[in-house]
């Protein structure tokens, strides 16, 4: 387990992604999807990786997925470096697209892929919050 | 050969912004790509090559191709100030005269009037992914592990198996004198050592180490004239894998880009590979390698590497005879240019006589640049015994 609370530095906002940080300062996942070729994008940006259009707009996640593939990793740097193991994981949203994040609230030992997974939010301090997850109930 | 006629240029677009404090530096180079192939009236989809300079975000050209969603199979990111971009249309047009790529973008972009970031080097600001990535803890070894828990979880592919890729190492670096571990390890000693980003064991990572490496290449002329034993490049292939927008399947690299064209160009195919040289940041990146450069299926990696398959002289496939990345050094934390070293050894017939391939005719180095899981760069060579 962890040995304190995870650390939830603030990101850096751009243009292009303020929308999507001001949403999680009222804990709420934006996914973009593309109005020219219905892919559902992660992370956040100008132009649609697949098709290049740029007539991409928000949607409001469910904030429930499954755990695609994850690691207890005891290696962390920056602003990780003494806070003890954690999880990494990426999180296939039921939206589609892979988010990589933490899973929280959860003994890393108990945790498996395939595994059910709903968003919690982690204030940053900063009006912003980190999109983490926690196992939902079987 | 020249490029002389060889190459056109066939869109061109200046950004009409002066002052952009709206726009993320990505967004910028985004919006000058979406308007230059528009103007050749070509799309995005059509790029195959990606030249970029120091003001690009990221590492090397790896952050706008994933910003972008770019399937590139040709890729220059140097860098010499202002004028690198004349450079690279002679870079880009040797690449199309050459058939390494057919449309081939160059993006700037920037926006020092809005950050007063004027001084040389913090150019480019952060990359897109700065963002969502290390905010939540992402390190190197743990987007590793995250494509071998993956790999296991698909295919069954388990501790031991990627442990024998050490064991290999382990059994060359002993006759090098130079390497940073020449200890011989078993498949216990790997597995039982401490976790370092589960599945991945402090064994599975590669050394940390000083040092460094060059290579000299010359035309057949020279190479004719030298009293030296020259090794000749057969065939090249590179490529870019990325998060695909969050869609990515992170069991897979570019190497089945990569490989690809350099057996192509090299006219040969993985049967007639005596030697590989393979980037071995961690185990798990040897693995991917060898299933995504065709020497075995899709998720056969695991039993492909039992029995000793790597060890030299007399394994199926001897790989990484100076101990590789897991044993002898990484220097700059950057594997691949000792691979190709080792490389030229075992065709000079110069690596050491215990692990010297009997007759090594041709041999293949391969890269895994950048990160496992998220955005990186893979480039492949086939080289051979000069005749």
């Amino acid at each position: 387990m962890a040995s304190g609370p995870l650390p939830a530095p603030a990101p850096e906002v751009h243009a292009d992604t303020a929308a999507f940080w001001e949403a999680t300062g009222r804990h709420e996942l934006l996914v973009q999807h593309c109005g020219g070729c219905g892919l559902t994008i992660w992370y956040p940006r100008f132009v649609c990786p697949a098709c290049h259009g740029t007539d991409l707009a928000y949607r409001n996640s469910t904030g429930t997925g499954t755990i695609y593939s994850l690691t207890l990793t005891t290696r962390g740097i920056l602003e990780y470096k003494d806070c003890g193991p954690y999880v990494l994981a990426l999180v296939e949203l039921d939206e589609g697209p892979k988010v990589l994040t933490n899973i929280v609230e959860a003994d890393p030992a108990g945790l498996e892929i395939g595994q059910r997974v709903e968003v919690v939010f982690h204030d940053t301090g900063e009006g912003t919050a980190l999109p983490r997850f926690r196992p939902l109930p079987a | 050969m020249s490029i002389r006629g060889k190459a056109f240029i066939a869109g061109a677009y200046e950004h009409p912004g002066r002052e952009l404090p709206d726009r993320s530096i990505a967004q910028i180079h985004a919006e000058v790509a979406l308007g230059a192939v528009a103007d050749a009236g070509l799309s995005l989809s059509d790029v195959d090559g990606y030249f970029s300079g120091g003001d690009a975000p990221g590492l090397g050209g790896l952050g706008m191709a994933d910003y972008l969603g770019l399937n590139v199979r040709y890729m220059d990111s140097s860098d010499m100030g202002g004028s690198v971009y004349l450079s690279h249309i002679g870079h880009a047009a040797a690449a199309i005269a050459a058939g390494k790529c057919s449309v081939a973008l160059i993006t700037l972009g920037g926006r020092p009037r809005t950050t007063s970031l004027r001084a040389p080097g913090q150019l480019m600001g952060s990359p897109p992914e700065a963002s969502f990535e290390p905010v939540m803890g992402m390190n190197v070894s743990a987007v590793y592990a995250l494509a071998a828990a993956r790999h296991m979880h698909q295919f069954g592919t388990t501790s031991e198996q990627l442990a024998e890729i050490k064991v290999a190492a382990s059994v060359h670096a002993q006759h090098n004198e130079s390497a940073l571990l020449r200890k011989v390890v078993t498949v216990e000693d790997v597995v039982s050592s401490p976790m370092v980003s589960s599945p991945l064991h402090r064994l599975d990572c590669c050394v940390v180490t000083d040092g460094g490496g060059a290579l000299v290449l010359v035309n057949a002329e020279i190479a004719r004239s030298l009293d030296r034993q020259c090794v000749a490049v057969l065939g090249h292939g590179e490529a870019i894998e990325h998060t695909r927008g969050g869609h990515q399947d992170i069991t897979v690299t570019g190497a089945v880009v990569s490989g690809r064209d350099a057996f192509a160009e090299a006219g040969v195919s993985p049967d007639d590979i005596d030697y590989v040289g393979l980037y071995d940041s961690f185990t798990i990146t040897v693995l991917l390698a060898l299933e995504d450069l065709g020497f075995c299926a899709k998720g056969e990696g695991g039993k492909f590497v039992l029995d000793g398959a790597l060890q030299a002289p007399f394994g199926r496939l001897p790989f990484n005879t100076d101990g590789g990345s897991l044993c002898n050094n990484h220097p700059a934390n950057r594997g691949g240019m000792t691979k190709v070293i080792e490389a030229v050894r075992q065709l000079r017939g110069e690596a050491h006589p215990a692990v010297q391939v009997p007759d090594c005719k041709l041999a293949l180095a391969h890269g895994t640049g950048g990160w496992l899981s998220t955005r990186m760069g893979n480039a492949t060579v086939v080289l051979g015994r000069e005749s």
